[in-house]
C-alpha cells in the first residue's frame, strides 16, 4: 500500500508543494486524488528535504488544499507498449480515446528514454521518396532524419505532412512501415483531418495516435511527444518497423514547458523560455535515427507555426540548430497559389548529401540539385532588381535568369496535393528548366552530366 | 571514503550535505548507482554538485560518496582513435557492454587497462632527466608516435627502464629522485580544469594549411592560435569543422562535439576510417581522437567535455606535435553553464548567462597557443583552437559571440543569405578577419611564390569594390556602369564562384593545395588584368565575356592536384585566348 499524503500546502498555476514526505524521487510519478471519482497526475519536479515540488498535468481547478489525498508512485511516467496499439487513438497522457479498450501492454517503458550512443548510430543515408519535388529533388529525405517544417498559422502544413505520410516510400523496399503521431494543442479540427486522411488511405490500420487537443490540459502535452516517441522507439527497434513519427504543434508544447518555467521562477532565456529549452527539444528530436544492427528506424517530422513567421524566435531557432535541416513555408508562395509553398532557398535538408546520387536516385542528382538552388537565387535577385529598375534594366542574362525563376515555382514548387512525382520525373524536371538558361552558366554541373543529360531533354 | 547525504534534486543538480572534507571540483559519487558527479559549490557542509548522468529517480536521504579527485582525464597511448563521452568514458566499449543506449553509473575507465604497447626507451639508465622528457616512445598507430614524458614535478637520474610489451599501467622506468625512487608507468592522470604546464609561450607563426581556400588565402589561422566560426543554423558550422578536422595539416586532431546532433558524430566515426589524409596517405582516423557529448546526453557532461577535449590536446602538444582542437559547439556548452548556474539561482548576467561566461570563454581559448614543451630537449609544440558558436538567431550581439570574439583572432563569419544560395563555404569575405595574416605571409609566400600576398590584396580589393559597385547597379542599373567595372564585377563573380565556393562532397574540389590555390587565384586575376588592357585597346568587352577560356578557369577547381600541366597551362591559355581575339578582330577591321 503506497503512503498517501494529506500535507499539500500550495498550489499555483500548474505547480503544487507537498510537505512532510518521505523518499520521494525526483522525476516521480503522483498520483492526486481529487475527490472520489476523480485522480489526476503530476510528476516530482524538485525534491527539496521533505518537501516535493510537483507539476501537475491536468491543472489545479477543483482541488482542495486539505482534502486531496497525493501518492507517490515511485516509478516515472511509463506507457505500455504492444503490437495493439497499431490502429489505435489515445490522448495525451497514453488511455485510449477512440472508445476502444485498454491495450495490453507487452511491457511498461519509461517515457523518456536513454540517451542513444553515438557509436551505436548509423547514419541515415537510404532516400525517401516523398513524391513532392521541392523536398526530394532539393531537400531530400533520408530514413532515420529529423526534418521538421516551419510552418506560419494557415499555411497548408498540415496537407503537406498528410501528404508525405501518405506517399513516402524507399524505393525498391517492400518493408514494415507505420505512422505515429503526435499532437499537442491541435484544434480537433485539424487532428480530425489527420486521422481522416489517415483513414481515407487506410494508413490507420499501421498507424498510433497520440493526441492532446487545444482544450486538454496544457501540461499534460510536456509528456505527449515523449509517449508518442517511445511507441515509435518500440515499433522501430524492437518490431523492426520504419516509423514515420510526425509531431504537431512544437510550438504549443514549447508553450507549455515556459508555462510551467515561469511557474517555477526561473530566470528565463529568450522571450521568456527557459535556458534549457535547447536541451529539453534535443531530448525528443534526438530520438530520431538508425541505430546499428537493428531493422527499423525512425524518421522524424516536428511541425511548429512560426510566431509571426519569425525564423529567428527561439522555438524555431533552436529546432533548426538540433534538427537535420528544415522545410520552410513561405506565405508569399501560398498567396500565389503554390502548393506546397515551399521556399527551397532557406530550406535544407542536411542528410541529403549521403541520400542521392548513383544506386540511390541518380547520378546528377547533386550537381543539378546546387544548380537550380543557385539559379533561383539569382532570378530571385533579379526579380527583385526589376522590381525596382524596370525589366529593361536586366542583363540579357538576368532577364532568362528571372524567367526560369517563375518557370521554378510554377512548375516545380507546384504540384497537386495527391500528385506522387518519382524522383526521376523530378529530376528530369529540373533539367527541363536548365534548358532556359545559357549552357555556359551551368557551372555547378559536371560536364558528363550535362553532354548526357541535356541533350536528352533537348532532343525530347 | 565521506558519505554525505542527499537534501536536494533539482534536474542535474544535487544538493548534499555532510560534506565537509570535500573540496571545490572534488568527484563524487552520487546513491548507490554511483553516479558521477562534481561539486560545484560549497556552503559549510553543504556542497552543491553538478551530475553528469540522469538525475531521475534521485532522491533526499540517498547518500553522496567523496572521491577526494578532481575530475581528471587519463593520459596514455590509447587515446588515438577513441571516442569518448564528455567525461571520458570510451562510447565503443560502452556499447559492447550494455547496448544501444547509455545507461546511468557506468564506470569505465578511459584507457584500456588490458592492451599491451610496445615501449621503446629514449633514455638509458644513468641519464638525468626532468618533468617532460621523453623517456620512450609507443608506436600509436601507423602515423602517431606516442611519446612517454617524465610526469609534472619528477626529476632525477633513470636508474631503470625497459623495453617491450606493457599495458599502461606496467611500471616501464624507475627513477631516482631527491625524494626517493619513483616509478614511471604510460598512464598519468591530469585534472581537466588546469591547463597542462609548459616552458614558455611563444607566438605562433606557421600556418595551419586546412585546404579550404577561403580560409588559406584570405582568413589564415596559424598553428597554435584561435579561430571562432559563428553561424545561425544551416549556414554550415559543422561542414566547416569537419572539412578543417578532415584537411588540416596536423598531426593530431581533437574534436568535440559539444551538444549537437548524433549523427554528426557518426558521420566522423563512419567517414574518418575511410577518408585519407592527404599529408601521410594513412585513413584520418589514425591522426583523430573524438570526444561526443550529443545534446540528448546530460547537460552536466556537456559542461565537462570541452575540458576533457583540450586537456587531451594538450597533452599531445607537450610531445611537441601540432595539434589542432575542434569544439561544435561552443554555444551548447555556455547553454550548459547558464542552465546549472539557474539552478545555482546565482545571479544572471545578460540573456540568463552567469556573469563568468565572458572569463570561462577567455580561459578556453587561452589554453590555445604554441609553446616551448617542457623538457630538456627545448621541442616546440601547438594547440590551435577552433570554436564553432551557434548565436540565435544569427545574431551577433548575444553574449556568447561576444565574449568569443573578444579573445579568437581569427572570426569566420558564416552568412545565411550565402548559405541560401548555396555558396559553400558561406563564409562572408567582407566581414570575417584573421589578425594572423602578416605574421603568416612570409611563412605562406615560402610555400608557394612571393606573389601570393599581393594576389590576395588584389583580389579582395576587387570584392570590395564589387560591394560597392552592386550598390550603384541596384540605383541605377547595371548600364550606368564604365566597362572597367562592369569587368570588376565580372571578375569578383569569378573569384565568388570559381574559387571562393568549394564543395565538401566533390572528391577533388574537397581539398586544394596552397600552390594550386595560387594557381588559381592568379588565373583569374590574370584574366582580369588581360582584358583590362584588351578593352582599353577597345575590344568589345561582349566578346571577352564570352571567351571560352574562362570555363576554362571555372573548371580548374576540378582538375585533380597531380595535374599540374593542365593547371600551369591556364595562364597561356588565357594569353593566346586574347591573343587570338584581337588577331579576330583586327582581322576584321583589316577586311
Amino acid at each position: 500500500m503506497l503512503k498517501e499524503y494529506r500535507t499539500i500546502t500550495e498550489v499555483a498555476g500548474p505547480l503544487m508543494v507537498v510537505e512532510q514526505v518521505k523518499d520521494i524521487k525526483y522525476g516521480e510519478l503522483v498520483e492526486i486524488e481529487v475527490s472520489d471519482k476523480e485522480i489526476r497526475r503530476g510528476r516530482v519536479l524538485e525534491a527539496d528535504g521533505s518537501k516535493a515540488l510537483v507539476q501537475l498535468f491536468e491543472g489545479s481547478a477543483g482541488l482542495n488544499l486539505a482534502k486531496a489525498k497525493v501518492r507517490f508512485l515511485g516509478r516515472g511516467i511509463e506507457i505500455g507498449v504492444s503490437m495493439d496499439m497499431l490502429g489505435r487513438v489515445f490522448d495525451g497522457f497514453g488511455r485510449p480515446r477512440d472508445g476502444g479498450p485498454q491495450i495490453i501492454p507487452e511491457r511498461k517503458v519509461d517515457i523518456n528514454g536513454n540517451p542513444i550512443n553515438p557509436y551505436a548510430r548509423t547514419y541515415p543515408s537510404e532516400f525517401i521518396q516523398t513524391g513532392i519535388s521541392a523536398i526530394d529533388g532539393l531537400n531530400t529525405l533520408v530514413r532515420g532524419q529529423k526534418l521538421p517544417i516551419f510552418s506560419g498559422s494557415g499555411l497548408p502544413h498540415s496537407p503537406l505532412a498528410a501528404q508525405i505520410a501518405r506517399q513516402a516510400k524507399v524505393l525498391g523496399t517492400e518493408e514494415k512501415f507505420s505512422v505515429v503521431f503526435g499532437a499537442m494543442g491541435i484544434t480537433f479540427e485539424e487532428a480530425d483531418y489527420f486521422i481522416q486522411d489517415f483513414r481515407r488511405t487506410g494508413a490507420i490500420e499501421r498507424a498510433v495516435l497520440f493526441i492532446n487537443l487545444a482544450d486538454d490540459p496544457a501540461i499534460e502535452r510536456i509528456s505527449t511527444p515523449r509517449m508518442a516517441l517511445t511507441a515509435a522507439e518500440y515499433l522501430a527497434f524492437e518490431k523492426d518497423m520504419h516509423v514515420l513519427v510526425i509531431l504537431t504543434d512544437i510550438t504549443n508544447y514549447a508553450e507549455a514547458l515556459r508555462e510551467v518555467s515561469a511557474a517555477r521562477m526561473e530566470v528565463p532565456g529568450r522571450r521568456g523560455y527557459p535556458g534549457y529549452l535547447y536541451t529539453d527539444l534535443a531530448s525528443m528530436y534526438e530520438r530520431a535515427g538508425r541505430i546499428e544492427g537493428r531493422a527499423g528506424s525512425i524518421t522524424m517530422i516536428p511541425i511548429l507555426t512560426m510566431p509571426e513567421d519569425d525564423k529567428t524566435h527561439p522555438i524555431v531557432d533552436l529546432t533548426g540548430y538540433i534538427t537535420e535541416g528544415q522545410i520552410l513555408l513561405a506565405r508569399e508562395l501560398h498567396r500565389k497559389g503554390i502548393y506546397p509553398p515551399i521556399d527551397v532557398l532557406p530550406s535544407l535538408s542536411r542528410l541529403k548529401d549521403k541520400g542521392i546520387g548513383d544506386g540511390k536516385t541518380r547520378e546528377d542528382h547533386a550537381d543539378t540539385m546546387n544548380q537550380l538552388y543557385a539559379a533561383y537565387a539569382r532570378g530571385k535577385d533579379a526579380k527583385e532588381l526589376a522590381a525596382i529598375l524596370g525589366e529593361a534594366a536586366l542583363s540579357e542574362d538576368d532577364k532568362r535568369f528571372s524567367e526560369f525563376a517563375d518557370e521554378f515555382e510554377m512548375k516545380y514548387v507546384n504540384q497537386g496535393l495527391e500528385e506522387d512525382r518519382t524522383v526521376e520525373q523530378t529530376l528530369n524536371l529540373g533539367w527541363d528548366l536548365l534548358t532556359l538558361l545559357p549552357v555556359r552558366e551551368l557551372k555547378r554541373i559536371r560536364e558528363e552530366y550535362i553532354e548526357k543529360y541535356l541533350s536528352d531533354v533537348r532532343s525530347a | 571514503m565521506e558519505e554525505g547525504r542527499i537534501i536536494k534534486v533539482s534536474g542535474p543538480l544535487v544538493v548534499a550535505e555532510g560534506m565537509s572534507s570535500a573540496r571545490m571540483y572534488d568527484v563524487v559519487r552520487v546513491s548507490d548507482s554511483r553516479l558521477i558527479g562534481e561539486i560545484i559549490e560549497m556552503r559549510g557542509d553543504k556542497a552543491s554538485i553538478q551530475v553528469y548522468e540522469e538525475t531521475a529517480g534521485l532522491g533526499p536521504g540517498e547518500p553522496v560518496y567523496t572521491t577526494g579527485e578532481a575530475l581528471s582525464v587519463e593520459l596514455a597511448p590509447g587515446l588515438i582513435e577513441a571516442i569518448y563521452d564528455g567525461i571520458q568514458r570510451p562510447l565503443d566499449k560502452i556499447k559492447d557492454l550494455i547496448g544501444d543506449r547509455i545507461e546511468r553509473g557506468i564506470e569505465l575507465p578511459g584507457i584500456d587497462r588490458e592492451r599491451k604497447w610496445h615501449f621503446e626507451p629514449r633514455v638509458k639508465p644513468g641519464d638525468s632527466v626532468e618533468s617532460g622528457d621523453i623517456v620512450g616512445v609507443v608506436r600509436e598507430t601507423t602515423v602517431v608516435e606516442h611519446r612517454i614524458m617524465v610526469p609534472y614535478g619528477i626529476k632525477g637520474t633513470v636508474q631503470d627502464i625497459k623495453e617491450g610489451e606493457f599495458t599502461v599501467s606496467d611500471q616501464v622506468v624507475t627513477i631516482n629522485t631527491s625524494n626517493g625512487t619513483e616509478g614511471i608507468t604510460m598512464l598519468t592522470r591530469w585534472p581537466v580544469r588546469r591547463g597542462r604546464p609548459y616552458a614558455e609561450k611563444l607566438s605562433p607563426y606557421q600556418p595551419l594549411v586546412t585546404g579550404q581556400r577561403v580560409l588559406d588565402m584570405f582568413f589564415p589561422v596559424a598553428k597554435g592560435g584561435a579561430a571562432c566560426v559563428p553561424g545561425p543554423f544551416g549556414s554550415g558550422k559543422t561542414v566547416v569543422q569537419h572539412q578543417l578536422a578532415r584537411w588540416a595539416d596536423s598531426d593530431i586532431i581533437v574534436y568535440v562535439g559539444c551538444g549537437e546532433r548524433g549523427n554528426e558524430m557518426t558521420e566522423v566515426l563512419t567517414d574518418f576510417p575511410e577518408l585519407t589524409d592527404p599529408h601521410t596517405g594513412e585513413p584520418l582516423m589514425k591522426r583523430t581522437t573524438l570526444v561526443a557529448n550529443t545534446s540528448d546526453m546530460p547537460v552536466a557532461a556537456r559542461e565537462a567535455s570541452i575540458y576533457t577535449g583540450i586537456t587531451i590536446a594538450e597533452y599531445f602538444r607537450d610531445m611537441g606535435y601540432n595539434v589542432a582542437l575542434m569544439a561544435d559547439s561552443t554555444s551548447r556548452w555556455a547553454e550548459a553553464l547558464r542552465e546549472i548556474s539557474g539552478r545555482l539561482e546565482e545571479m544572471p548576467g545578460e540573456e540568463g548567462y552567469p556573469a563568468y561566461l565572458g572569463s570561462r570563454i577567455a580561459e578556453f581559448y587561452e589554453r590555445a597557443g604554441r609553446v616551448k614543451c617542457l623538457g630538456t630537449d627545448g621541442r616546440e609544440g601547438t594547440l590551435t583552437a577552433i570554436g564553432a558558436v551557434s548565436p540565435p538567431g544569427g545574431d551577433l550581439s548575444e553574449p556568447v559571440s561576444q565574449a568569443t570574439l573578444r579573445v579568437a583572432k581569427v572570426f569566420w563569419g558564416l552568412d545565411s543569405t550565402l548559405a541560401a544560395r548555396r555558396h559553400f563555404p558561406a563564409i562572408n569575405w567582407l566581414t570575417s578577419y584573421s589578425l594572423y595574416l602578416e605574421r603568416l605571409e612570409e611563412q605562406i609566400s615560402e610555400i608557394t611564390a612571393e606573389d601570393f600576398g599581393d594576389l590576395r590584396k588584389e583580389a579582395m580589393q576587387i570584392l570590395q569594390e564589387e560591394a560597392e559597385l552592386e550598390e550603384i547597379v541596384r540605383l541605377v542599373g547595371i548600364d550606368a556602369l564604365s566597362v572597367k567595372d562592369r569587368l570588376s564585377l565580372e571578375t569578383a563573380k569569378s573569384i565568388r564562384e570559381d574559387f571562393l565556393h568549394q564543395n565538401a562532397y566533390h572528391d577533388v574540389d574537397t581539398y586544394t593545395s596552397l600552390n594550386k590555390q595560387r594557381l588559381m587565384l592568379k588565373a583569374i586575376l590574370d584574366f582580369h588584368h588581360t582584358a583590362l588592357d584588351a578593352v582599353e585597346s577597345n575590344i568589345d568587352f561582349d566578346a571577352i565575356m564570352k571567351l571560352e577560356v574562362r570555363d576554362v578557369i571555372a573548371r580548374m577547381k576540378y582538375v585533380p592536384e597531380d595535374e599540374k600541366e593542365t593547371l600551369n597551362s591556364v595562364s597561356r591559355q588565357i594569353k593566346s585566348a586574347f591573343q587570338d581575339l584581337a588577331q579576330a578582330v583586327g582581322g576584321e577591321e583589316v577586311a
